[in-house]
Protein backbone atom coordinates (compact mmCIF):
# COMPACT_ATOMS: atom_id res chain seq x y z
CA UNK A 1 0.00 0.00 0.00
CA UNK A 2 1.06 3.75 -0.57
CA UNK A 3 0.86 6.13 2.57
CA UNK A 4 -1.79 8.50 3.38
CA UNK A 5 -0.97 12.19 2.90
CA UNK A 6 1.20 13.82 5.53
CA UNK A 7 3.55 17.61 5.63
CA UNK A 8 7.31 16.63 5.72
CA UNK A 9 9.72 18.79 7.75
CA UNK A 10 13.32 17.93 7.58
CA UNK A 11 14.01 19.83 10.82
CA UNK A 12 17.45 21.10 11.92
CA UNK A 13 17.28 21.36 15.43
CA UNK A 14 15.90 19.61 18.08
CA UNK A 15 13.52 22.63 18.92
CA UNK A 16 12.41 23.17 15.94
CA UNK A 17 11.28 18.87 15.57
CA UNK A 18 9.93 20.12 19.66
CA UNK A 19 7.75 22.97 18.21
CA UNK A 20 6.46 21.38 14.72
CA UNK A 21 5.31 18.00 17.19
CA UNK A 22 3.63 20.22 19.15
CA UNK A 23 1.87 22.02 16.81
CA UNK A 24 0.59 18.73 15.37
CA UNK A 25 -1.39 18.46 18.27
CA UNK A 26 -0.73 14.58 18.81
CA UNK A 27 -1.01 13.67 14.97
CA UNK A 28 3.03 14.29 14.23
CA UNK A 29 5.59 11.65 14.15
CA UNK A 30 8.66 11.69 14.35
CA UNK A 31 11.12 9.72 11.62
CA UNK A 32 14.65 8.88 12.33
CA UNK A 33 15.59 5.30 10.54
CA UNK A 34 11.57 4.79 9.83
CA UNK A 35 12.37 1.03 9.84
CA UNK A 36 9.47 0.38 12.23
CA UNK A 37 7.18 3.70 11.53
CA UNK A 38 7.20 3.53 7.42
CA UNK A 39 5.94 -0.38 7.54
CA UNK A 40 2.98 1.35 9.78
CA UNK A 41 2.43 4.22 7.32
CA UNK A 42 2.66 2.26 4.19
CA UNK A 43 0.07 -0.07 5.76
CA UNK A 44 -1.97 3.33 7.10
CA UNK A 45 -1.90 2.03 10.47
CA UNK A 46 -0.28 5.31 11.27
CA UNK A 47 -1.58 8.53 9.50
CA UNK A 48 0.44 11.86 10.30
CA UNK A 49 -0.31 14.88 9.23
CA UNK A 50 3.43 15.74 9.56
CA UNK A 51 6.25 13.51 9.83
CA UNK A 52 9.09 15.36 11.50
CA UNK A 53 12.77 14.22 10.21
CA UNK A 54 15.26 14.47 12.65
CA UNK A 55 17.85 13.36 10.88
CA UNK A 56 19.68 16.39 9.69
CA UNK A 57 19.59 17.60 13.39
CA UNK A 58 23.73 17.63 14.21
CA UNK A 59 25.09 15.92 17.50
CA UNK A 60 22.27 13.35 17.72
CA UNK A 61 24.08 11.04 15.91
CA UNK A 62 26.98 9.72 18.65
CA UNK A 63 27.84 7.50 21.02
CA UNK A 64 29.21 9.21 23.98
CA UNK A 65 30.80 7.78 27.37
CA UNK A 66 29.78 10.19 30.44
CA UNK A 67 30.64 8.41 33.54
CA UNK A 68 29.71 5.02 33.49
CA UNK A 69 27.15 5.91 31.06
CA UNK A 70 27.30 5.53 27.48
CA UNK A 71 24.74 7.98 25.85
CA UNK A 72 23.13 7.25 22.67
CA UNK A 73 21.35 9.62 20.36
CA UNK A 74 18.28 9.48 18.42
CA UNK A 75 19.88 9.21 14.84
CA UNK A 76 22.60 6.25 15.83
CA UNK A 77 22.29 3.42 13.54
CA UNK A 78 22.12 -0.38 14.98
CA UNK A 79 25.15 -0.77 12.27
CA UNK A 80 26.69 1.74 14.50
CA UNK A 81 26.45 0.52 17.83
CA UNK A 82 27.10 -2.75 16.35
CA UNK A 83 30.70 -1.63 15.53
CA UNK A 84 31.10 1.17 18.09
CA UNK A 85 34.67 0.39 20.01
CA UNK A 86 32.97 1.69 23.31
CA UNK A 87 30.13 -0.42 23.24
CA UNK A 88 32.35 -3.27 22.54
CA UNK A 89 34.75 -2.19 25.53
CA UNK A 90 32.49 -1.39 27.97
CA UNK A 91 28.75 -2.98 27.27
CA UNK A 92 30.11 -6.65 25.63
CA UNK A 93 26.60 -8.10 26.26
CA UNK A 94 25.18 -5.74 23.81
CA UNK A 95 27.89 -5.73 21.27
CA UNK A 96 26.46 -9.23 21.22
CA UNK A 97 22.22 -8.39 20.95
CA UNK A 98 23.37 -6.52 17.76
CA UNK A 99 24.05 -9.81 16.07
CA UNK A 100 20.15 -10.63 16.36
CA UNK A 101 19.17 -7.05 15.34
CA UNK A 102 16.95 -7.59 11.91
CA UNK A 103 19.13 -7.75 8.83
CA UNK A 104 22.16 -5.62 7.26
CA UNK A 105 20.04 -3.56 5.42
CA UNK A 106 17.91 -2.59 8.29
CA UNK A 107 20.30 -1.91 10.03
CA UNK A 108 22.04 0.62 8.05
CA UNK A 109 18.94 2.55 8.91
CA UNK A 110 17.39 1.71 12.16
CA UNK A 111 18.33 3.34 15.00
CA UNK A 112 18.93 2.45 18.86
CA UNK A 113 16.30 4.53 20.10
CA UNK A 114 13.86 4.28 17.32
CA UNK A 115 13.56 0.68 18.18
CA UNK A 116 13.19 1.93 22.11
CA UNK A 117 10.03 4.22 21.21
CA UNK A 118 8.97 1.66 19.00
CA UNK A 119 8.61 -0.92 22.09
CA UNK A 120 8.15 -4.01 20.27
CA UNK A 121 7.41 -6.37 22.90
CA UNK A 122 10.00 -9.11 21.11
CA UNK A 123 12.68 -6.63 19.72
CA UNK A 124 16.42 -6.41 21.23
CA UNK A 125 16.92 -2.82 22.15
CA UNK A 126 13.93 -2.25 24.25
CA UNK A 127 15.24 -5.27 26.55
CA UNK A 128 18.70 -4.03 26.88
CA UNK A 129 17.41 -0.74 27.63
CA UNK A 130 15.93 -2.26 30.81
CA UNK A 131 18.74 -4.51 31.51
CA UNK A 132 21.07 -1.94 31.59
CA UNK A 133 19.07 0.87 33.83
CA UNK A 134 18.41 3.01 30.94
CA UNK A 135 17.28 6.22 31.30
CA UNK A 136 15.04 7.96 28.27
CA UNK A 137 15.67 11.83 27.43
CA UNK A 138 12.24 12.93 25.94
CA UNK A 139 11.99 16.87 24.72
CA UNK A 140 9.00 18.84 24.36
CA UNK A 141 8.03 22.71 24.09
CA UNK A 142 7.21 21.76 27.80
CA UNK A 143 11.28 21.26 28.48
CA UNK A 144 13.00 18.04 28.41
CA UNK A 145 12.04 14.80 30.59
CA UNK A 146 14.09 11.92 32.24
CA UNK A 147 12.08 8.74 31.86
CA UNK A 148 13.17 5.34 34.06
CA UNK A 149 13.23 2.72 31.36
CA UNK A 150 11.54 0.43 34.32
CA UNK A 151 8.35 3.50 33.57
CA UNK A 152 8.87 3.77 29.56
CA UNK A 153 7.43 0.32 28.44
CA UNK A 154 3.93 0.32 28.77
CA UNK A 155 2.61 -1.99 26.44
CA UNK A 156 3.39 -3.71 23.09
CA UNK A 157 3.90 -0.67 21.22
CA UNK A 158 2.82 1.75 24.03
CA UNK A 159 5.93 4.40 26.34
CA UNK A 160 5.63 6.55 28.12
CA UNK A 161 6.12 9.46 25.83
CA UNK A 162 3.78 11.91 25.47
CA UNK A 163 2.31 13.03 21.83
CA UNK A 164 4.03 16.30 22.02
CA UNK A 165 7.65 14.37 23.32
CA UNK A 166 10.32 12.84 21.34
CA UNK A 167 13.33 11.25 22.17
CA UNK A 168 17.01 12.98 21.79
CA UNK A 169 19.17 10.15 23.60
CA UNK A 170 19.24 7.15 26.25
CA UNK A 171 22.05 6.59 28.44
CA UNK A 172 22.77 3.24 29.61
CA UNK A 173 24.95 1.82 32.19
CA UNK A 174 28.27 0.25 31.38
CA UNK A 175 29.25 -2.81 33.24
CA UNK A 176 32.18 -3.57 35.17
CA UNK A 177 35.43 -5.57 32.89
CA UNK A 178 34.86 -8.47 35.28
CA UNK A 179 31.33 -8.95 34.12
CA UNK A 180 30.10 -11.77 32.36
CA UNK A 181 27.05 -11.85 30.73
CA UNK A 182 24.87 -14.08 28.26
CA UNK A 183 22.36 -13.85 25.87
CA UNK A 184 20.41 -16.17 23.91
CA UNK A 185 17.77 -15.66 21.73
CA UNK A 186 15.38 -18.19 19.91
CA UNK A 187 13.45 -17.15 16.13
CA UNK A 188 12.69 -19.29 13.69
CA UNK A 189 14.93 -17.18 11.04
CA UNK A 190 17.72 -15.31 11.02
CA UNK A 191 16.73 -11.37 12.18
CA UNK A 192 13.27 -12.04 12.80
CA UNK A 193 11.36 -11.09 16.11
CA UNK A 194 12.56 -13.31 18.91
CA UNK A 195 9.95 -16.40 20.34
CA UNK A 196 12.11 -15.62 23.56
CA UNK A 197 14.71 -14.32 24.79
CA UNK A 198 17.21 -14.03 27.88
CA UNK A 199 19.35 -10.89 28.38
CA UNK A 200 21.54 -11.34 31.83
CA UNK A 201 24.76 -10.21 33.64
CA UNK A 202 26.15 -10.91 36.68
CA UNK A 203 30.06 -10.81 38.74
CA UNK A 204 31.23 -13.63 40.80
CA UNK A 205 32.23 -11.81 44.17
CA UNK A 206 33.70 -14.59 46.93
CA UNK A 207 32.84 -17.51 44.58
CA UNK A 208 28.94 -16.62 44.31
CA UNK A 209 27.34 -14.24 41.39
CA UNK A 210 26.92 -10.86 42.37
CA UNK A 211 25.22 -7.78 40.60
CA UNK A 212 22.79 -10.13 38.90
CA UNK A 213 20.43 -8.93 36.03
CA UNK A 214 17.97 -10.58 34.51
CA UNK A 215 15.73 -9.66 31.30
CA UNK A 216 13.85 -11.26 28.95
CA UNK A 217 11.47 -10.25 26.01
CA UNK A 218 9.19 -11.93 23.46
CA UNK A 219 7.27 -13.39 26.31
CA UNK A 220 5.02 -10.86 27.58
CA UNK A 221 3.26 -7.19 26.26
CA UNK A 222 6.56 -5.75 27.45
CA UNK A 223 10.26 -6.09 27.68
CA UNK A 224 11.14 -7.73 31.25
CA UNK A 225 13.31 -7.48 34.26
CA UNK A 226 12.54 -10.32 36.93
CA UNK A 227 13.98 -9.12 40.12
CA UNK A 228 12.59 -12.22 41.55
CA UNK A 229 15.37 -14.56 39.35
CA UNK A 230 18.05 -11.75 39.59
CA UNK A 231 17.55 -12.54 43.80
CA UNK A 232 17.13 -15.80 43.66
CA UNK A 233 20.54 -16.09 41.69
CA UNK A 234 22.26 -13.30 43.66
CA UNK A 235 24.48 -14.85 46.11
CA UNK A 236 24.73 -18.66 44.86
CA UNK A 237 27.20 -20.13 42.56
CA UNK A 238 25.56 -21.27 39.18
CA UNK A 239 24.80 -24.88 39.44
CA UNK A 240 22.52 -27.55 37.85
CA UNK A 241 20.50 -27.40 40.65
CA UNK A 242 20.13 -23.58 41.06
CA UNK A 243 19.23 -23.69 36.98
CA UNK A 244 16.44 -25.77 37.53
CA UNK A 245 15.24 -23.66 40.33
CA UNK A 246 15.18 -20.86 37.83
CA UNK A 247 13.15 -22.31 35.23
CA UNK A 248 10.42 -23.77 37.67
CA UNK A 249 10.45 -20.04 39.09
CA UNK A 250 9.77 -18.67 35.48
CA UNK A 251 6.81 -21.03 34.64
CA UNK A 252 4.80 -18.77 37.39
CA UNK A 253 6.23 -15.86 36.67
CA UNK A 254 5.80 -15.50 32.94
CA UNK A 255 2.52 -15.42 30.88
CA UNK A 256 3.35 -15.84 27.48
CA UNK A 257 0.84 -15.43 24.41
CA UNK A 258 -0.18 -18.35 22.54
CA UNK A 259 0.17 -16.59 18.76
CA UNK A 260 0.19 -17.86 15.35
CA UNK A 261 4.65 -18.10 15.72
CA UNK A 262 4.21 -20.28 18.92
CA UNK A 263 2.12 -21.28 21.52
CA UNK A 264 2.53 -20.16 25.34
CA UNK A 265 3.25 -23.39 26.70
CA UNK A 266 6.26 -23.74 24.00
CA UNK A 267 6.94 -20.13 24.65
CA UNK A 268 7.69 -20.94 28.75
CA UNK A 269 9.85 -24.25 27.57
CA UNK A 270 12.10 -21.56 25.68
CA UNK A 271 12.21 -19.39 28.31
CA UNK A 272 13.24 -21.94 30.50
CA UNK A 273 15.78 -23.22 28.41
CA UNK A 274 17.31 -20.15 26.97
CA UNK A 275 17.56 -18.78 30.99
CA UNK A 276 19.39 -22.14 31.56
CA UNK A 277 22.17 -21.55 29.04
CA UNK A 278 22.33 -17.60 29.37
CA UNK A 279 22.92 -17.73 33.14
CA UNK A 280 26.15 -20.69 32.31
CA UNK A 281 27.37 -18.60 29.95
CA UNK A 282 27.13 -15.21 31.95
CA UNK A 283 29.02 -17.62 34.91
CA UNK A 284 31.97 -19.09 32.96
CA UNK A 285 32.46 -15.48 31.12
CA UNK A 286 32.31 -13.79 34.80
CA UNK A 287 34.93 -16.51 35.53
CA UNK A 288 37.03 -15.62 32.70
CA UNK A 289 37.14 -12.31 33.26
CA UNK A 290 37.68 -12.77 36.50
CA UNK A 291 40.59 -15.14 36.38
CA UNK A 292 41.81 -12.31 33.45
CA UNK A 293 41.74 -9.46 35.82
CA UNK A 294 43.38 -11.59 38.72
CA UNK A 295 46.75 -12.40 36.64
CA UNK B 1 -5.68 17.71 3.24
CA UNK B 2 -3.52 19.71 1.11
CA UNK B 3 0.06 18.83 1.08
CA UNK B 4 2.65 20.91 -0.03
CA UNK B 5 4.62 19.47 -2.64
CA UNK B 6 8.88 19.09 -2.44
CA UNK B 7 11.53 19.99 -4.40
CA UNK B 8 14.44 17.40 -4.24
CA UNK B 9 17.83 17.32 -5.91
CA UNK B 10 19.69 13.89 -6.08
CA UNK B 11 22.04 11.65 -7.76
CA UNK B 12 21.23 8.63 -9.25
CA UNK B 13 24.24 6.55 -10.31
CA UNK B 14 25.79 9.56 -10.72
CA UNK B 15 23.22 11.54 -12.67
CA UNK B 16 21.69 14.46 -11.15
CA UNK B 17 17.86 14.49 -11.08
CA UNK B 18 15.72 17.13 -9.63
CA UNK B 19 11.64 16.49 -9.07
CA UNK B 20 8.84 17.81 -6.79
CA UNK B 21 6.82 15.10 -4.99
CA UNK B 22 4.32 14.60 -2.69
CA UNK B 23 6.36 13.75 0.80
CA UNK B 24 4.28 10.70 0.70
CA UNK B 25 6.12 9.53 -2.42
CA UNK B 26 8.07 6.46 -1.19
CA UNK B 27 11.73 6.46 -2.92
CA UNK B 28 11.05 3.01 -4.71
CA UNK B 29 8.21 4.76 -6.00
CA UNK B 30 9.80 7.64 -7.22
CA UNK B 31 12.79 5.71 -8.91
CA UNK B 32 10.58 3.82 -11.29
CA UNK B 33 7.77 6.19 -12.02
CA UNK B 34 9.63 9.80 -11.64
CA UNK B 35 12.90 8.96 -12.95
CA UNK B 36 11.63 5.56 -15.30
CA UNK B 37 13.80 3.53 -13.60
CA UNK B 38 12.49 0.24 -13.51
CA UNK B 39 15.06 -1.86 -12.40
CA UNK B 40 14.23 -1.24 -8.53
CA UNK B 41 11.67 -4.07 -8.00
CA UNK B 42 8.94 -3.61 -5.57
CA UNK B 43 7.57 -6.33 -3.86
CA UNK B 44 6.07 -6.08 -0.05
CA UNK B 45 6.41 -2.46 0.69
CA UNK B 46 6.80 -3.16 3.91
CA UNK B 47 10.74 -3.96 4.35
CA UNK B 48 10.57 -7.64 4.59
CA UNK B 49 11.55 -8.70 0.51
CA UNK B 50 14.36 -7.01 -0.02
CA UNK B 51 13.81 -6.87 -3.93
CA UNK B 52 13.85 -2.67 -3.40
CA UNK B 53 16.68 -2.62 -2.01
CA UNK B 54 18.80 0.56 -3.11
CA UNK B 55 22.17 2.18 -1.71
CA UNK B 56 22.02 5.32 -0.35
CA UNK B 57 25.27 7.33 0.35
CA UNK B 58 27.07 4.17 0.46
CA UNK B 59 24.92 1.74 2.64
CA UNK B 60 22.02 -0.16 1.37
CA UNK B 61 18.69 0.54 2.37
CA UNK B 62 14.71 -0.56 1.53
CA UNK B 63 13.78 2.28 -0.95
CA UNK B 64 10.28 1.67 0.52
CA UNK B 65 11.29 2.36 3.88
CA UNK B 66 12.48 5.78 2.43
CA UNK B 67 10.87 8.71 0.96
CA UNK B 68 11.92 10.16 -1.67
CA UNK B 69 11.89 13.47 0.24
CA UNK B 70 14.56 11.78 2.74
CA UNK B 71 16.79 11.74 -0.20
CA UNK B 72 17.71 15.39 -1.07
CA UNK B 73 21.06 15.46 -1.63
CA UNK B 74 22.10 11.57 -1.53
CA UNK B 75 23.92 9.93 -3.72
CA UNK B 76 21.76 6.77 -4.75
CA UNK B 77 22.93 3.74 -6.42
CA UNK B 78 20.55 1.31 -8.20
CA UNK B 79 20.90 -1.82 -10.32
CA UNK B 80 20.94 -0.10 -13.30
CA UNK B 81 24.34 1.32 -12.67
CA UNK B 82 25.80 -1.84 -12.04
CA UNK B 83 25.96 -2.86 -15.73
CA UNK B 84 23.40 -3.83 -18.78
CA UNK B 85 22.16 -6.33 -20.70
CA UNK B 86 25.36 -6.23 -23.21
CA UNK B 87 27.73 -5.06 -20.52
CA UNK B 88 26.90 -7.06 -17.42
CA UNK B 89 28.96 -6.05 -14.28
CA UNK B 90 30.67 -8.30 -12.07
CA UNK B 91 27.98 -9.08 -9.64
CA UNK B 92 25.45 -9.89 -12.26
CA UNK B 93 27.97 -11.73 -14.40
CA UNK B 94 28.28 -13.91 -11.04
CA UNK B 95 24.98 -14.27 -11.02
CA UNK B 96 24.44 -15.42 -14.57
CA UNK B 97 27.61 -17.94 -14.21
CA UNK B 98 25.96 -19.42 -11.06
CA UNK B 99 22.60 -19.47 -11.79
CA UNK B 100 22.14 -16.99 -9.26
CA UNK B 101 18.71 -16.47 -10.63
CA UNK B 102 14.95 -18.01 -12.12
CA UNK B 103 12.82 -15.42 -12.36
CA UNK B 104 14.83 -12.46 -11.46
CA UNK B 105 12.22 -10.30 -9.68
CA UNK B 106 14.48 -10.20 -6.49
CA UNK B 107 17.43 -9.87 -8.54
CA UNK B 108 18.04 -6.35 -8.58
CA UNK B 109 17.87 -6.24 -4.66
CA UNK B 110 20.43 -9.29 -4.08
CA UNK B 111 22.70 -7.06 -6.49
CA UNK B 112 22.57 -4.03 -4.37
CA UNK B 113 22.74 -6.17 -1.12
CA UNK B 114 25.27 -7.89 -1.92
CA UNK B 115 27.54 -4.59 -3.01
CA UNK B 116 26.98 -3.40 0.18
CA UNK B 117 28.46 -6.87 1.96
CA UNK B 118 31.26 -7.31 -0.47
CA UNK B 119 32.29 -3.25 -0.01
CA UNK B 120 31.89 -3.97 4.30
CA UNK B 121 31.57 -7.02 5.63
CA UNK B 122 34.29 -10.30 5.83
CA UNK B 123 31.88 -12.73 4.42
CA UNK B 124 35.22 -15.42 5.08
CA UNK B 125 32.65 -18.17 5.56
CA UNK B 126 29.23 -19.48 4.75
CA UNK B 127 27.67 -18.52 7.59
CA UNK B 128 28.26 -15.27 7.26
CA UNK B 129 27.07 -15.31 3.51
CA UNK B 130 24.01 -16.04 4.79
CA UNK B 131 23.36 -14.22 7.58
CA UNK B 132 24.35 -11.18 5.09
CA UNK B 133 21.89 -12.57 2.68
CA UNK B 134 19.14 -13.22 5.23
CA UNK B 135 17.37 -9.45 4.38
CA UNK B 136 16.55 -10.55 0.98
CA UNK B 137 13.80 -13.50 0.03
CA UNK B 138 14.05 -15.32 -2.81
CA UNK B 139 11.13 -18.12 -3.89
CA UNK B 140 12.96 -19.70 -6.66
CA UNK B 141 16.40 -20.52 -6.49
CA UNK B 142 16.82 -22.02 -2.81
CA UNK B 143 19.67 -20.13 -2.35
CA UNK B 144 22.54 -22.28 -2.95
CA UNK B 145 23.14 -20.76 -6.28
CA UNK B 146 23.08 -17.15 -4.92
CA UNK B 147 25.47 -18.44 -1.96
CA UNK B 148 28.17 -19.90 -4.63
CA UNK B 149 27.88 -16.61 -6.29
CA UNK B 150 28.85 -14.67 -3.41
CA UNK B 151 31.47 -16.98 -2.43
CA UNK B 152 33.74 -16.74 -5.66
CA UNK B 153 32.92 -12.97 -5.22
CA UNK B 154 33.91 -12.97 -1.88
CA UNK B 155 37.41 -14.75 -3.08
CA UNK B 156 38.28 -11.88 -5.75
CA UNK B 157 37.31 -9.57 -3.59
CA UNK B 158 40.30 -11.00 -0.83
CA UNK B 159 39.59 -9.96 2.98
CA UNK B 160 38.76 -6.56 4.12
CA UNK B 161 41.41 -4.09 4.53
Amino acid sequence: MKPAPFEYLAATSAAEAAEALAAANGDGKIIAGGQSLMPMINFRLVKPTILIDINRIAGLDRIEKHGERLRIGATVRHRMTATDALVHRHIPILHDAMHHVAHLTVRNRGTFCGSVCHADPAAEMPVMTLLLDGTITALSIRGERQIAASDFFVGSLMTALEPDEFVTSIDIDTLPPETGWGFEEFSRRHGDFALACVATTLRIVDGVAGDVRFGMMGVGETPLRLPDIETLVEGQAISEMLLQDVSETLKGLLHPNTDIHASADYRLHLAGALARRALRDAWTRATLRKDGADA
Amino acid sequence: MPEKKITLSVSVNGVAHTATVEPRMLLSDFLRHELGLTGTHVGCEHGVCGACTVILDGRSARSCLTLAVQAEGVEIETVEGQGSVDRLGRIQEAFRQHHALQCGFCTPGFIMAITDMLRHHPLESDEQIREALSGNICRCTGYEHIVNAVRELARERGPLT
